[in-house]
């Protein structure tokens, strides 16, 4: 199925069951904002009407005291309207809410593409694809400016910041091609930073990844880059440098040298490699170098996948 | 005996040693441009302002040509969004910040008060040379190639990337904040100590409240982007870290400063069109404005609350999911208010005696798009709509309502109800009515559709588009040729009128109000004799003395 939509479309394609929750929320919110102001058209184009210089009309009326007007008509249109913040803000919180254990693809912007990757390595450009049915996590960092990932059949969208990631979830439930969007400013070519999410049945999803094939998953590239960069000759086995070991640290909580408390994950991980000076964790001394420049945002995401990786296979401790 | 009374029965119609109006007292340009009459001096601004809003004006009609093909093969990509850069920019801080303000807000407010001039005349004189400058800045990089980083100038994209004009922008962007405040300290003080005898608070027009109010946010709010785009300038120059995170900063702090000025900035466009239509609909019903203490206190409250929902700009941008929902709460809490005034405005002319003259169909376009404007601002608060339209033409539609619905047509109907007043003359009322329909009628035929095309899922600043968007931005574009009609209509009848018009009589409304007890256009000092004030605002329900 095409979502991409027609020239006489005046609604989106909904291709998840928040989608059409999204659309019932501004359909019926525009039901109560016409039920409040139709009404005052039409008054005021009726008294515009029937109060012209000239016409007969009953004019008289008194001095009203005014008050008790002013106040039901601020303050009852506002409750009412309070019920759409509540429902808006409770929508709100479950797309903010993480499902746990779904499918996460890293999604790197830069000026001006979309750089995806699978969990099983597979990388692609500007399109993304995804299993149908599936809670999906993208898991989003910007190389350079401030980016937005935006998937209007789905109702969703989340700025892609440089140096910090953010998150977006989503589970569809309609195959089809949808537009995928940059809809934060980023520069010349903002208009055309995008492509098509292509959402498809499980079974194609995995036949698209097989056909796309890679030779590593992101995790066993990410350990590919624990040494080639090094970093095993510190934080594994036998190494003459005390440093911690990073087997099962995904997810723990880490004692900093100033008596706090910070859970590694993986915001945590990419500040350690970027800027070791910061956050001095407590019982090391800092030696380890800054690798900021010199590691890729889509190598980091490797290494951290890696660093997760290592939480479920061994049960080691930081210490 | 009223003041009112006194005045038309002792200083009829320019009969007596009536002193030469501010129009005439001089002629020479030098005695324009070192003026220190506040009557000039909104002169001034007026001629400036509309300048810039053509200029801005002209970048709109080319994005809107160039957004007629889906391909964006009118222009370059870089060229788009340098014209979309202008036109906002221009638009806002050398047309919509300064429209009401520094052009009827210097002209009228000592006048509605009953005082001679502004407090500190020769410091208003300075904020338009400081105006002047900061748009020099702008326009010369305009000039020079341009700026392409979008009015809001988010970081790190316009301090580590754009190499176009950034900073000589910014540089004009910030001096212009100065007048801004200079002006409003004015105000402030001119409304604390000029009044006229028996010129008390609650006998002032809504016009002199929303100025006052407008004022606060001009002191409270504009020294935030003055350092904030300080900051840029340093970032882009010498490299310090503030806003980039290559260089240790945060370019969600920038939203933050930005947002925390540009958000009350909407209310320096949106309170000052309240107060022009809060004085024609009670001058064209012949009645008293409808809960005029409330809508007084509003003004207030509404420039109060304004402070504190910056952060419904910030929803999908990583801030804290409990930070949006209180911020979505607190721009319901401002968003209703301002709304309900349209209730007011409504019963102010309930049993009234209308009269559908130039500027009340100005004032009546303006309630019918600014309820538009400001509810569909109630859906963008709700926080899971906006997650799909934020940053989409829905926003741009919703915007554009506040702005040009309301702001631009108060503006526009203001300039015709004081225009006898300002110039002495009488615009063509036929032409007058037509282009009032006209604005209103190209304004809907442009940005209505495009709120379906940001429901449909088009991201606002896009130069190419999917090709379905089209017909919808056809629409959008055929609207915009309309509109630029009745942009050009009212410039040329009304600069016909200078040399043309009819003279305009004292009070030719018959409109209550101190500016229509001196004359068309009032004397250098503004009134033969200085004023004392026994009636109160919107007196047109007060039984006619005997004179």
């Amino acid at each position: 199925m095409n979502g991409i939509g027609h020239a006489l479309d005046i609604w989106p394609a909904a291709a998840s069951a928040s989608a059409v929750e999204a659309d019932h929320l501004i359909l019926s919110f525009t039901v109560l904002t016409l039920f409040l102001t139709v009404p005052i058209f039409i008054a005021f184009t009726w008294f515009a009407i029937v109060y012209r210089k000239g016409v007969k009309a009953d004019r008289r009326h008194s001095e009203t005291r005014s008050s008790a007007i002013e106040m039901t008509w601020m303050i009852g249109p506002f409750i009412l309207t309070l019920f759409f913040f509540a429902w808006g803000a409770q929508l709100f919180m479950h797309h903010k809410t993480l499902p746990a254990g779904g499918l996460q693809i890293d999604a790197i912007g830069r000026q001006w593409m979309w750089k995806f990757q699978h969990p099983g390595g597979q990388s692609e450009i500007n399109d993304l694809h995804v299993p149908v049915g599936e809670n999906v996590v993208m898991h989003m960092i910007s190389q350079d400016v401030i980016h937005a990932f935006y998937l209007p059949a789905l109702r969703i969208q989340m700025d892609v910041l440089p140096d910090r990631y953010t998150n977006l979830w989503f589970k569809a439930d309609k195959v089809g091609s949808y537009h995928l969007f940059c809809s934060e400013y980023c520069g010349t070519d903002h208009s055309v930073m995008g492509g098509t999410i292509t959402v498809m049945e499980p079974a194609a999803y995995q036949q698209w990844l097989a056909a796309s094939g890679s030779d590593m998953s992101l995790a066993s590239a990410g350990e590919a880059l624990f040494g080639s960069y090094g970093c095993s000759g510190c934080h594994q086995g036998q190494s003459t440098v005390r440093a911690p070991s990073l087997a099962g640290l995904y997810g723990k909580p880490v004692p900093m040298e100033d008596g706090r408390t910070v859970v590694a994950d993986d915001s945590y991980i990419r500040d350690k490699i970027l800027n070791p000076n910061d956050n001095l964790i407590a019982g090391y001394k800092q030696v380890m170098p800054s690798f900021k420049g010199v590691i890729a945002e889509d190598d980091l995401l490797r290494l951290v996948a890696y660093i997760k990786s290592t939480g479920v296979k061994t049960t080691g401790s930081l210490q | 005996m009223t003041y009112a009374a006194q005045r038309d029965a002792h200083v009829p119609h320019a009969t007596i040693d009536a002193p030469k109006d501010y129009l005439h007292i001089t002629h020479t340009v030098k005695s324009w441009l070192l003026s220190t009459d506040h009557k000039r001096i909104g002169i001034l601004y007026l001629i400036s302002i509309t300048g810039f809003f053509f200029i801005g004006a002209v970048a709109a009609g080319l994005l809107r040509l160039s957004l007629v093909v889906p391909d964006g093969s009118i222009f370059t990509n870089d060229t788009y969004n340098k014209l979309f850069t202008i036109h906002g920019v221009v638009m806002v801080w050398f047309f919509l910040i300064p429209s009401i303000p520094a052009t009827f807000g210097n002209f009228l407010l000592p006048i509605m008060i009953g005082a001679k001039d502004l407090a500190f005349p020769r410091l208003n004189t300075t904020s338009w040379y400081v105006f002047m400058t900061g748009a020099l800045f702008a326009m010369l990089s305009v000039l020079f190639g341009g700026i392409d980083t979008g009015w809001t100038f988010y970081a790190p994209l316009s301090t580590a990337f754009s190499n176009t004009y950034v900073s000589l922008a910014l540089v004009g962007v910030i001096i212009v904040g100065f007048s801004s405040i200079l002006t409003g300290l004015n105000f402030i003080v001119t409304v604390h100590t000029m009044r006229a005898p028996g010129m008390t608070w609650f006998r002032m027009p809504i016009f002199v409240w929303t100025m006052y109010a407008v004022s606060m946010i001009f002191l409270l709010a504009t020294p935030v982007i003055t350092m904030a785009l300080i900051l840029l300038v340093m970032e882009r120059t010498f490299k310090i870290g503030v806003f980039d995170p290559a260089l240790g900063g945060d370019p969600v702090l920038f939203e933050h400063l930005f947002w925390f000025y540009s958000h009350p900035a909407v209310y320096i466009m949106v309170l000052p069109g309240m107060g022009v239509i809060s004085e024609i609909v009670p001058a064209f019903a012949r009645k008293r404005l409808f809960g005029y203490k409330f809508v007084a206190y509003a003004s207030i409250g509404l420039a109060t609350i304004t402070f504190f929902v910056w952060g419904h700009h910030m929803f999908v941008n990583g801030q804290s999911d409990y930070a949006s929902v209180t911020f979505s709460f607190l721009s319901f809490a401002v968003a209703v208010p301002s709304a309900v005034k349209v209730y007011n405005w409504t019963a102010t002319i309930h049993k009234g005696t209308l009269v559908l003259d130039t500027p009340m169909l100005y004032a009546m376009g303006y309630i019918g798009l600014f309820v538009i404007g400001g509810l569909t601002g109630l859906f963008l608060a709700t926080l899971a709509i906006d997650e799909h339209v934020h940053d989409t033409y829905f926003v741009v539609a919703h915007f554009h309502y506040i702005m040009v619905g309301g702001t631009v047509l108060a503006f526009l109907g203001g300039l015709h109800y004081w225009w006898p007043k300002f110039t002495g003359r009488m615009y063509n009322e036929a032409w007058g009515r037509v282009s009032a329909v006209l604005m209103f009628i190209g304004f809907n035929v442009t940005f209505f559709p495009q709120f379906i095309l940001g429901y449909l899922g088009m991201p606002r600043r896009y130069h190419v588009y999917p090709a379905e968007f089209q017909l919808m931005n056809i629409m959008s574009s055929a609207g915009a040729t309309i509109l630029a009609f009745a942009y050009v209509f009212p410039f040329v009848y009304l600069l016909y009128s200078l040399w043309f018009g009819k003279k305009a009589p004292d009070n030719p409304w018959d409109a209550k109000g101190l500016e229509w007890m001196t004359t068309s256009p009032p004397p250098l000092h503004n009134f033969i004799k200085p004023p004392v004030v026994d009636f109160e605002a919107y007196d047109y329900e007060a039984k006619v003395p005997e004179a």
